[in-house]
């Protein structure tokens, strides 16, 4: 019992004691994981328009003008990633 | 073994309360070590819980009456898989199993996110370990699951009630408890995130596909449940408006709505206040539904007897609804949505009208359940509505969300024109009238005008999966030269929650064809009948051959039970069809007072029922033996064996073996000479329908949870990127 | 119509069905619910015609059954007062002498008639406080 309690103790206060995981991991600020989720559900949004055309629910044209609308979209989420990544290179250190 | 136990326990509640206090003070000041001491925090509760749970099954599998637990739910005769099964029969060890579950699944998502969700995720621990605590709590202070049998130790438990012997009793608490331990999860991360105002896309792509396994799980459970009592307990139905039943489908139901109206908020920032409420509105009834079962304020079949449990889990409950409402009542700003609905006539309308109609049913249900306890507190006395009322709303309101599970695959989102609808509505409406007329024509069915909607409506939603599926191969077919089967697989591969999502559609319809079938058309009679005397039913002649008389024992000898039953025949036209055998299984009480035969008659009775399961109907019997006949001799052995225990002349073992003697004999003069037995007869169509429904819906629902390959998405990514690239180098 | 308007319009439509709705339920809830009697409130009181859904245990010694029929009294939880109950149809298997019940009941003549499949058996000590069966 002393013993399951110990290696609880052990194990649950290793972070504190600066033990394995104060190795660096793959970074990510919030604000990039947050882009990154945008961006990914916005590529999964302009497959689906395509899909949804494919299969007779929206006209050439209407097709069209969402795609372009969601292309335009999905650059704008790029370029905010990539002046985010930008300057986190230039900077250094991520950010916590 | 107890002290371990206790001391699992003491030590998770410890560790859960710092872990609670690390994960917060590392939230609020960024520290990155604190925060990583609370996720391992989590593990800890999970493993202590682990070892807990570990220690009282062992128990129980080696019959170790000390535990005070084992000797009042199980015994040396009940089989090894029940024994195992009787911990979570009782209400401490069914604590434990939700604990364990939640230590389980919140270490999953907490090691799952370790690198993501920065600031949301400690807020969420503390919420689970928030969670975890209260748990464990009321098992230290409140019901241990570790008491110790007071006195002797008893050389017999009481055993497993024989009510519960049956598999999917068995794996329908842990389905159910995982549903709702689940559904914590998403709760707590909605939290987290209106805490720190992060309610983008990252939060939906991390908590959906938790959402979507704990909706896959609670609703295996209900349905496990539903077919248990259909197939097991002597009434013959599968729902019955119970608390209970309702208690596990309202959270089930406000997930449906929100696992739908998060695609509004990812594709259009749309209802975000809706969102974050069905998500904690979800939490607070899966706490509920716990909660019922187990307070005694509803009576119920499952529920019954006051507990001491009802006050600490309405404070719980009453902190989690107050506390919800504050959070997003503060956070609304930031909540605003970003787009407008645009018409009427698309996919967003849809999706809104399907979430109206489910919070719509949930609200029904919500109030039926509980309207005991408002007829209470506005008159002065308890009423309760019966399942004709909650048929009565929740049949059209089933309807509609049939009907709107086939539009909403065949509609396009933001705006959907004329055009459009005809193009991708006429295949599937057309389908539907030609079932209509089919059924007008050949089935009779005009009498039934709900249940004839349904299947029309059933048949539209399945037109329109197939047409979608359809669709969708021929233009994979286009771009990639695939065979059928190929391009099926690989459409599917590709689009998993779009096509899971349409398969659960497809499985709904099935389910509630099978529903409406087997309530609008069901025959039951109650009859009474002698050996050779038969009875009709629907189109079925049901003959009572023989009786049955049986004892039997235990893996381990020792005697189990006594089986008194029917061989049954049932023919149509003339011809025989099936040969069914019900019967009724006496347990015997372990109360002192009985006598060693009478007990048998005054302990728990279970039936078997007879059931012929098609696909176009199902033929149900269960047996009801009369043994008031029996009870003379039941009163001479007795009396019989009391003389002789105390003449002293013959040995334990000896009179072991003139107990079965005599118990055989029993059983051999009620299949000799029986009386008049009762049947219940029941002929349901398309009971299976619902089964195999469900069977659909859990693969829709394994297909939209699986992670898609990681390759695929990283080749199908780079491409758009490398499109939009090009774009963006010319703009 | 701008789509301002239209919005409230389509607000206000779905706001008034919801209300409906909700008013139908409540008041059918009120009006149809069946009241929970214990036999001693309903010895006296009880009207002919309404159901009751009556809560009480079996008591000992009464159960008798006829072909489907089964006739039994019911007596408070903590009392002696009882009432007699015929029900037709399959009674649940825990149901025995003793045991919690609760059965829908409409007063005729000088028993209670059970509505049919209403008949509710509580298991014993499953997650009660205290006793043991």
């Amino acid at each position: 019992m002393l013993v399951l309690a110990a290696a609880v103790v052990y194990v649950v206060s290793a972070p504190l004691r600066g033990g394995r995981s104060g190795r660096l991991e793959a970074e990510e600020t919030a604000e990039h994981a947050e882009l990154t989720a945008a961006r990914d559900a916005k590529y999964s949004e302009i497959r689906d328009a395509e899909l949804d055309f494919r299969t007779g629910k929206l006209s050439r044209a209407d097709w069209k003008a969402q795609d372009q609308a969601l292309r335009a979209e999905a650059i704008a989420i790029l370029r905010r990633l990539d002046t985010l990544e930008g300057r986190e290179d230039g900077g250094g250190r991520p950010l916590s | 073994m107890l002290t371990l136990g206790r001391a699992c326990l003491i030590l998770a509640l410890a560790v859960s309360v710092y872990g609670v206090g690390a994960s917060l003070y590392g939230a609020r000041k960024g520290n990155r070590a604190w925060v990583a001491s609370g996720r391992r925090a989590v593990y800890a509760v999970a493993g202590s819980l682990l070892v807990a749970f570990a220690v009282l099954e062992a128990a129980f599998l080696r019959s170790d009456f000390s535990f005070e637990l084992v000797a009042g739910h199980s015994s040396t005769t009940t089989p090894l898989f029940y024994r195992f099964t009787a911990m979570w029969s009782s209400q401490e060890g069914s604590l434990l199993l939700w604990a364990t579950l939640l230590g389980l699944w919140s270490s999953l998502i907490l090691f799952l996110t370790r690198n993501k969700l920065r600031e949301v995720a400690p807020y969420a621990a503390a919420v689970l370990l928030g969670f975890a605590a209260f748990f464990v709590s009321l098992m230290v202070f409140l019901e241990t699951p570790f008491a110790r049998t007071l006195g002797a130790l008893p050389a017999e438990g009481v055993g497993l009630n024989p009510l519960l012997r049956h598999p999917s009793m068995m794996i329908h608490p842990p389905m159910l408890y995982s549903g709702y331990t689940l559904f914590t999860i998403p709760f707590a991360f909605a939290i987290g995130a209106l805490v720190t105002r992060r309610l983008g896309a990252e939060w939906i792509r991390s908590t959906r596909p938790f959402t979507l396994a704990a909706w896959l799980f609670l609703g295996i459970g209900v349905l496990l449940g539903s077919r248990w009592s259909y197939t097991e307990l002597g009434w013959g139905g599968y729902w019955a408006w119970d608390p209970v039943e309702n208690a596990s489908l309202m959270p089930w139901l406000t997930g449906t709505a929100f696992l739908h109206s998060v695609m509004l908020q990812e594709k259009r920032g749309m209802l975000k206040v809706w969102n974050v409420s069905l998500v904690l509105a979800t939490g607070v009834l899966a706490i509920l539904g716990t909660f019922l079962v187990r307070s005694g304020i509803l009576d119920s079949i499952h529920a019954f007897g006051a507990s001491t449990l009802g006050v600490p889990f309405l404070v719980l409950i009453g902190v989690l609804v107050a506390g919800s409402v504050a959070l997003v009542v503060s956070r609304s700003r930031d909540l605003r949505s970003e787009h407008r609905l645009d018409s009427v006539f698309s996919r967003e309308s849809a999706f809104l009208l399907n979430n109206l109609v489910l919070v719509g049913i949930c609200f029904v249900v919500f109030w039926g359940t509980f309207f005991p306890l408002i007829s209470e507190a506005v008159s002065g006395s308890k009423a309760s509505v019966g399942p004709p009322w909650f048929n009565r709303y929740i049949t059209p309101l089933a309807l509609i969300l049939v009907l709107l599970s086939g539009i909403g695959p065949a509609i396009a989102w933001r705006r959907a024109t004329l055009a459009n609808l005809r193009r991708t509505m006429l295949g599937p409406a057309l389908f539907a009238v030609v079932v209509l007329v089919a059924l007008l024509v050949g089935a009779g069915v005009t009498d039934k005008p709900l249940a004839l909607a349904m299947f029309v409506f059933a048949a539209f939603v399945t037109g329109t999966v197939f047409q979608e599926l359809w669709r969708g191969v021929k233009a994979r077919r286009a771009m990639s030269d695939d065979s059928v089967p190929m391009a099926v697989v690989s459409l599917i591969r590709r689009n998993r929650r779009r096509y899971g999502g349409y398969i659960v559609h497809l499985g709904i319809a099935l389910l509630f064809t099978g529903i409406a079938a087997s309530s609008a058309f069901q025959q039951a009679r109650d009859v009474d009948l002698r050996p050779g005397q038969s009875a009709r039913i629907g189109s079925y002649v049901v003959t009572y051959v023989k009786p049955t008389g049986e004892v039997v024992a235990a893996s381990n000898g020792r005697l189990e039970r006594i089986d008194l039953g029917a061989v049954l025949k049932v023919s149509r036209d003339g011809e025989a069809l099936a040969t069914m055998r019900s019967r009724r299984s006496f347990f015997p009480s372990q109360a002192p007072e009985f006598g060693p035969i009478s007990r048998f008659f005054e302990g728990e009775a279970t039936s078997e029922v007879a059931l012929d399961a098609g696909v176009r109907e199902d033929v149900w019997t269960v047996v009801s033996p009369d043994v008031r006949g029996l009870l003379p001799s039941v009163k001479e052995g007795d009396r019989v064996f009391a003389a002789a225990r105390e003449g002293g002349k013959l040995s334990r073992a000896e009179m072991d073996v003139l107990l079965v003697q005599a118990l055989r004999g029993l059983a051999a003069s009620y299949a000799s000479d029986p009386p008049a037995a009762t049947f219940r007869l029941i002929v349901s169509p398309l009971v299976t329908w619902i089964w195999l429904g469900a069977i659909v819906v859990f693969l829709g629902g394994l297909t939209a949870l699986w992670p898609a390959p990681s390759g695929a998405t990283r080749r199908v990514s780079a491409a758009y990127a490398a499109r939009v690239a090009r774009e963006l180098g010319r703009a | 119509m701008d789509p301002d308007r239209k919005r409230t319009l389509r607000f206000t439509i779905a706001l008034s069905c919801a209300l409906l709705l909700a008013g139908a339920l409540v008041y059918t809830s009120f009006a149809g619910a069946s009241e929970a009697r214990s036999p001693s409130q309903l010895v006296g009181a009880a009207k002919v015609g309404e159901t009751y859904e009556l809560t009480g245990k079996v008591q000992d010694g009464s159960i008798t059954k006829d072909g489907v029929t089964t006739t039994f009294r019911v007596r408070d939880r903590d009392g002696n007062v009882s009432v007699p109950v015929t029900y037709t149809g399959a009674v649940p298997d825990p149901f025995r002498e003793g045991r919690e019940v609760i059965v829908d009941v409409r007063k005729q003549g000088a028993t209670f008639v059970g509505e049919k499949d209403s008949l509710v058996t509580k298991c014993p000590s499953k997650f009660s406080a205290d006793e043991q069966s």
